[in-house]
């Protein structure tokens, strides 16, 4: 671990608190409560629920490698790897499915999406 | 250790799955038909090699082979390939006759069988990944019908919610218990002082896999996309993934979280409870066939369920006899369904069934024998599956949630005798259905008379059960 003071261009110490796990953490379900909510307060455009589940998946790697780092473990940046291959993967077919779906209805406002219920 | 040899199904599934999409490619004509053959050829030689398959851990304790996968695969196998004989004569006429359903159903039980081994997280998701994104396609495969379009982009938005609550209650997991591998996690999580960091982590898992497997309060994709989505594709969704994400859900709470079952015994408890009874009361205004399956498949999930949240080595036999029997009986109910078409053209009300004890009085008393199987009555199969859960959740002193199941059986053989009512005694509007190809009456006759003549030889699927459990545990 880096000493906890921080040496600015003007040659001056300025007192910074240390990024530590629990940073990680707070940002992490931060982002992943952001994720959620993104899906259901969303009433406007399917492109930001795709946006919202990439959200989910930068927050669960994030928290991946801060763990990773903090165990001095390497499988949680393999698994980190391999989330974002399937998340590439996610997005491509995620897409293809909203110009599917355009296609059909010519528009893809989230309220539209209704047709089946009951 | 690499032990690849133990993979072998997987491997050689894999391998000729991407051979059959290069030869589904490269003729200039559309060849459903014969990539369809291949691909059901290929399923069986991966079923041969799974019973002939050795037990042990491989590529470093990623994936694990033993009676327990071996019990699911074989199911899975056996829902895919008839999953694909029911979707040969429909896809044809409907316009889906195209080489890639074959090829991603092939991927879809690629995914569940790696799921169903997985022996560490890391597997875990990417057989799940695997099977949901082939799912994903497949619910839109109908892509100029608006409904299996709307159906693709629920499942997939919901379906990404669902995968991304289940990665991060893995990030926690391994974050807080300082590995990801079953193996090691059991070992880690074995003390009296389980962080809440673990628990935590744990709680989201389930949540991913209860909505995988479909499960209250999780369910709310099931209605819309089995209704939207194109018959044959409702009906492997039913089936197959349903076993396979049920096996899952088993490993994992029995495997590495087996001594947290104080902690996942009321989640499941719960989500079983609320499974029975939302598929015994919201299934009896449904007009939809469709629709009306998928509310019914809720139920059955949390019948199952209540196996599990009996949490002792009988309650897991109930939940593997219980999934077996309905795989058979969901099969058989979806072949019927697949035959609904009158003058070409494809029926999904209830109604539509009207008369058919008349018009064609074969196939009304093979549905017949289904609904009252999948009612529970005996001595049917699907009594059965109902009786070893019940019968573990008695022993198990869960009185409440056997009450709970046994009450909603009887309100859902409502609805089940319902469309048996509807064949024999509503006269049929616009005469008989058209005929039938033979590739439906194999599927209808094989499931029906697993179903009618099960209680001759319940101790083969029982004992199999009971192995499977006994590896799972030990």
């Amino acid at each position: 671990m880096p000493a906890m003071g921080m040496t600015t261009a003007m040659g001056d110490t300025t007192e910074m608190m240390a990024v530590g796990l629990g940073h990680y953490l707070t940002v992490s379900a931060i982002l992943l409560t952001l994720g959620v909510l993104g899906i259901f307060l969303n009433r406007k455009n399917v492109i930001v629920i795709l946006m919202s589940v990439e959200l989910i998946l930068l927050s669960v790697t994030l928290n991946l490698v801060a763990f990773s780092a903090t165990l001095g473990d390497l499988t949680g940046q393999v698994f980190a790897m391999l989330i974002l291959t399937v998340a590439a993967a996610e997005a491509a077919i995620g897409l293809a499915i909203v110009v599917i779906y355009f296609r059909n209805r010519g528009t893809i406002e989230v309220e539209e999406i209704s047709t089946l219920k009951g | 250790m690499l032990n690849w040899t133990l993979a072998l199904p997987e491997i050689v599934l894999g391998v000729s799955g991407l051979f059959i999409l290069l030869g589904g490619v490269i003729p200039k004509k559309e060849s459903f038909f014969p990539v369809s053959m291949a691909v059901i050829g290929a399923l069986i030689l991966a079923a041969v090699l799974v019973l002939g398959q050795g037990e042990g851990t491989a590529f470093l304790g990623q994936y694990v082979a033993d009676n327990f996968s071996r019990f699911a695969k074989v199911l899975i196998l056996l829902g895919a390939a008839l999953g694909l004989l029911l979707a040969l004569d429909f896809n044809e006429k409907a316009g889906l006759g195209r080489f890639e359903y074959p090829v991603l159903m092939l991927f879809a039980t690629l995914g569940m069988m790696v799921m169903v081994s997985a022996n560490d997280l890391m597997s875990l998701y990417i057989g799940l990944e695997l099977l949901s994104l082939s799912l994903y396609v497949i619910a839109a495969f109908d892509r100029d019908n608006p409904r299996s379009a709307e159906a693709g982009l629920k499942y997939f938005v919901l379906g990404a919610l669902a995968s991304g609550l289940l990665l991060y209650g893995a990030s926690l997991v391994y974050g807080f218990a300082g590995t990801t591998n079953f193996d090691r996690l059991a070992d880690a999580l074995s003390g009296d002082d389980v962080g809440t960091g673990v628990v935590v982590g744990l709680v989201f898992v389930l949540a991913g896999l209860a909505f995988k497997v479909s499960a209250v309060p999780f369910h709310m994709w099931t209605p819309d996309v089995y209704e939207g989505a194109p018959t044959p594709v409702t009906a492997f969704f039913a089936t197959a993934p349903k076993v396979a994400a049920i096996a899952l859900l088993m490993h994992v709470l029995i495997g590495p979280f087996g001594d947290l079952s104080a902690q996942w015994m009321q989640v499941i408890w719960v989500c079983s409870a609320g499974s029975m009874i939302l598929g015994a009361f919201a299934a009896i205004g449904q007009r939809n066939i469709k629709r009306l399956m998928a509310y019914s498949s809720i139920g059955h999930v949390g019948y199952a369920l209540m196996g599990l949240a009996v949490a002792n080595d009988t309650g897991y036999r109930g939940v593997l006899v219980y999934m077996a029997i309905y795989v058979v009986m969901n099969l058989g109910t979806f072949a019927v369904l697949i035959a609904m078409r009158r003058r070409g053209r494809a029926l999904e009300q209830v109604e539509d069934l009207a008369g058919l004890g008349k018009t064609d009085p074969a196939m009304a008393l093979w549905m017949a024998v289904f609904m009252f199987s999948m009612a529970g009555i005996p001595p049917l199969a699907g009594f059965f599956g109902k009786l070893y859960v019940f019968l573990a959740a008695v022993q198990g002193g869960f009185w409440t949630l056997a009450v709970i199941g046994i009450v909603t059986s009887v309100i859902a053989s409502y609805y089940y005798l319902r469309i048996v009512k509807v064949m024999y005694f509503d006269a049929a509007p616009d005469g008989a259905l058209d005929a039938r190809p033979a590739s439906l009456t194999v599927v209808m006759a094989s499931t029906g008379l697993l179903t009618l003549l099960f209680f001759l030889f319940p101790a083969a699927l029982i004992g199999a059960a009971q192995v499977a459990v006994a590896s799972l545990a030990g």
